[in-house]
């Protein structure tokens, strides 16, 4: 009897506490979420998107040249970091498949995903940005697909693994080449978890500052020139949340909500493909 | 009336340093049957993929002997493209490409090189009848194969088989995944495949070697112990082992 009852106290206490975490972590998460969409929400308008930044004290500024910078620093990333990605997860997963070195790179690959970013940022800014004698967009763009590539890469390797082996023997037998059956018959079968990856490598680095700090910086004006410094959203938040002006902490306030929206998005978009996928 | 398609001379096959075919000599028959049988791990599957080169794909794999198809050895041959048009196989699980049902079908064409839409069209269709599935996908050619029932797969997989014309279909236990009904379908349709193309089957159901081949043939461990008609194997064998086999009596 005894016993019971302390079991059952025990089992109370531990339930408060669980649930008393959760509460907490669910608070702040709420709490965060919701500054950002009533703050940002009131931030959002027309010229956010149709403006550049008004010098400090006139009203009516926005951050047209940091959505553009943005789009333009994550599409040139892309364009370095997808085809190195699928390409190399596909290396590992058919070519190497046996091979002791691609359970090297695989692990070293899992680790450069939870490094931290800025070392990336670091990395680029002596690499590139230091010889170059400036801030660029193309270094920016690099830094980002090299965070990205470690993602994709893995994910592509995984979703290859899982297309059945026979596939390939029964496109083998038909008497296709080694390079047809995965165009053909592996990467049309994996295609949902091929383009999952890249959504959620793109979220992933939507929201990096650090990296771009050391590489494209900023700009305050519009540019489409990759071999200029380059607004982003993320360094401009950094900046504006930071500076003296509640006309530029509206503004970061309006950038936060949109990178949010944009990478709820990506995140809801490439669960529905991961679920969509599991169905078939 | 009956000509030899393929004459396998003196074949040994080695999985690296193991030998798992041990001198094997038989004649395969032009627009015949013949099915493989023997308990499992004798080596059926083995013997099977040696004719379409299978084997090459993975390291260490070593054939000696001859397997000729009209007069030429394809275990020499260095066109295994050119080979494997030949020579088709169909295996254990369907193996319906992710694509659509037409796509699939007219993939070996594709390799081939054919393109004329007409042509192709003319060839998916006559394939896709000659699998007897024609009359149940005609009205859906460009939905995903994966829609398919398992005994549908198979037939299709039968059909991107055919649309190349090879000369001979190799069958790895083709219907051991398929229910009772999808299995008699498929039976019926190798029946009626023989006038068109030779089939090699291996059946882990003896039941199955009896009621479609006209040879059969009779491994263990690695070896050919006997080949023959098909009625004389099940009624009449010469070999001990075999009887013991057919009739269950196996130790
Ligand atoms: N890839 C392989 N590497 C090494 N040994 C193999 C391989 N595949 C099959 N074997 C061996 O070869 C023998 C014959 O196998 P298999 O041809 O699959 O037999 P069956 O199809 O008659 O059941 C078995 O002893 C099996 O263990
Ligand atoms: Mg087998």
């Amino acid at each position: 009897m005894r016993i019971e009852k302390k079991r059952k106290i025990k089992n109370y206490i531990a339930l408060s506490l669980a649930t008393l975490t959760a509460i907490i972590g669910l608070f702040w998460l709420v709490f965060i979420l919701t500054s950002i969409l009533i703050k940002g929400l009131s931030a959002i308008n027309l010229s956010l998107f149709l403006n550049d930044p008004a010098p400090p004290g006139i009203p009516g500024g926005g951050l047209r040249c940091a959505f553009i910078g943005q789009l333009i620093i994550t599409i040139l990333a892309c364009i370095i970091g997808v085809p190195i990605g699928v390409l190399g997860g596909t290396f590992l997963a058919e070519y190497g498949r046996n091979n002791k070195l691609s359970g090297l790179v695989s692990a070293l690959a899992d680790m450069m995903t939870s490094f931290p970013s800025i070392v990336v940022g670091v990395f680029v800014y002596t690499l590139v940005v230091r010889p170059m004698g400036h801030f660029s967009g193309y270094a920016g763009a690099l830094a980002l697909a090299i965070i990205m590539i470690p993602i994709i890469l893995r994910t592509t390797e995984e979703t290859l693994k899982l297309i059945p082996w026979e596939l390939r023997e029964a496109a083998f037998a038909l008497g296709a080449p080694y390079y047809l059956v995965i165009k053909d018959v592996v990467y049309r079968g994996a295609a949902t978890g091929l383009f999952t990856g890249i959504m959620l490598s793109i979220a992933r680095v939507a929201v990096e500052t650090a990296p771009l700090l050391f590489t494209s910086f900023n700009n305050s004006f519009l540019t489409l020139n990759p071999n200029q410094p380059m607004p982003s959203l993320t360094v401009t938040i950094y900046q504006y949340a930071m500076g003296p002006y509640p006309d530029w902490h509206r503004l970061a306030w309006g950038a936060s909500f949109v990178i949010v929206i944009f990478v709820l998005l990506f995140n809801i978009a490439g669960r529905f493909f991961i679920k969509k996928r599991l169905k078939k | 009336m009956s000509d030899v398609l393929i004459e396998v001379k003196h074949l040994n096959f080695y999985y690296g340093s193991v030998k798992v075919l041990k001198d094997i000599n038989l004649n395969v028959e032009k627009n015949n049957i013949t099915a493989l049988i023997g308990p499992s791990g004798c080596g059926k599957t083995t013997f099977l993929r040696c004719f379409n080169r299978m084997h090459d794909l993975y390291k260490g794999n070593r054939y000696e002997g001859e397997i000729l198809l009209n007069g030429e050895n394809l275990l020499k041959t260095q066109d295994l493209i050119a080979l494997r048009s030949k020579v088709g196989m169909v295996f254990q699980k369907p193996t319906p490409f992710p694509m659509s049902i037409f796509d699939n079908v007219a993939y070996g064409l594709k390799l081939k090189g054919i393109k004329k839409k007409s042509e192709v069209e003319d060839i998916v269709e006559r394939s896709l009848m000659q699998a007897a599935l024609w009359d149940e996908v005609k009205d859906k050619l460009s939905s995903p194969a994966t829609s398919l029932s398992g005994g549908q797969q198979q037939r299709l997989v039968i059909a991107r088989a055919l649309a190349v014309e090879p000369d001979i279909i190799l069958f790895d236990e083709p219907t051991s995944a398929l229910d009772p009904i999808a299995t008699a379908k498929i039976e019926e349709l190798l029946t009626h495949l023989k006038d068109i193309t030779t089939i090699l089957i291996v059946t882990h159901n003896m039941q199955q070697a009896a009621r479609v081949s006209e040879y059969t043939a009779f491994m263990f461990q690695g070896e050919l112990i006997e080949f023959d008609r098909t009625e004389k194997i099940f009624t009449n064998p010469r070999e001990e082992l075999t009887e013991k086999y057919i009739t269950g009596r196996f130790g």
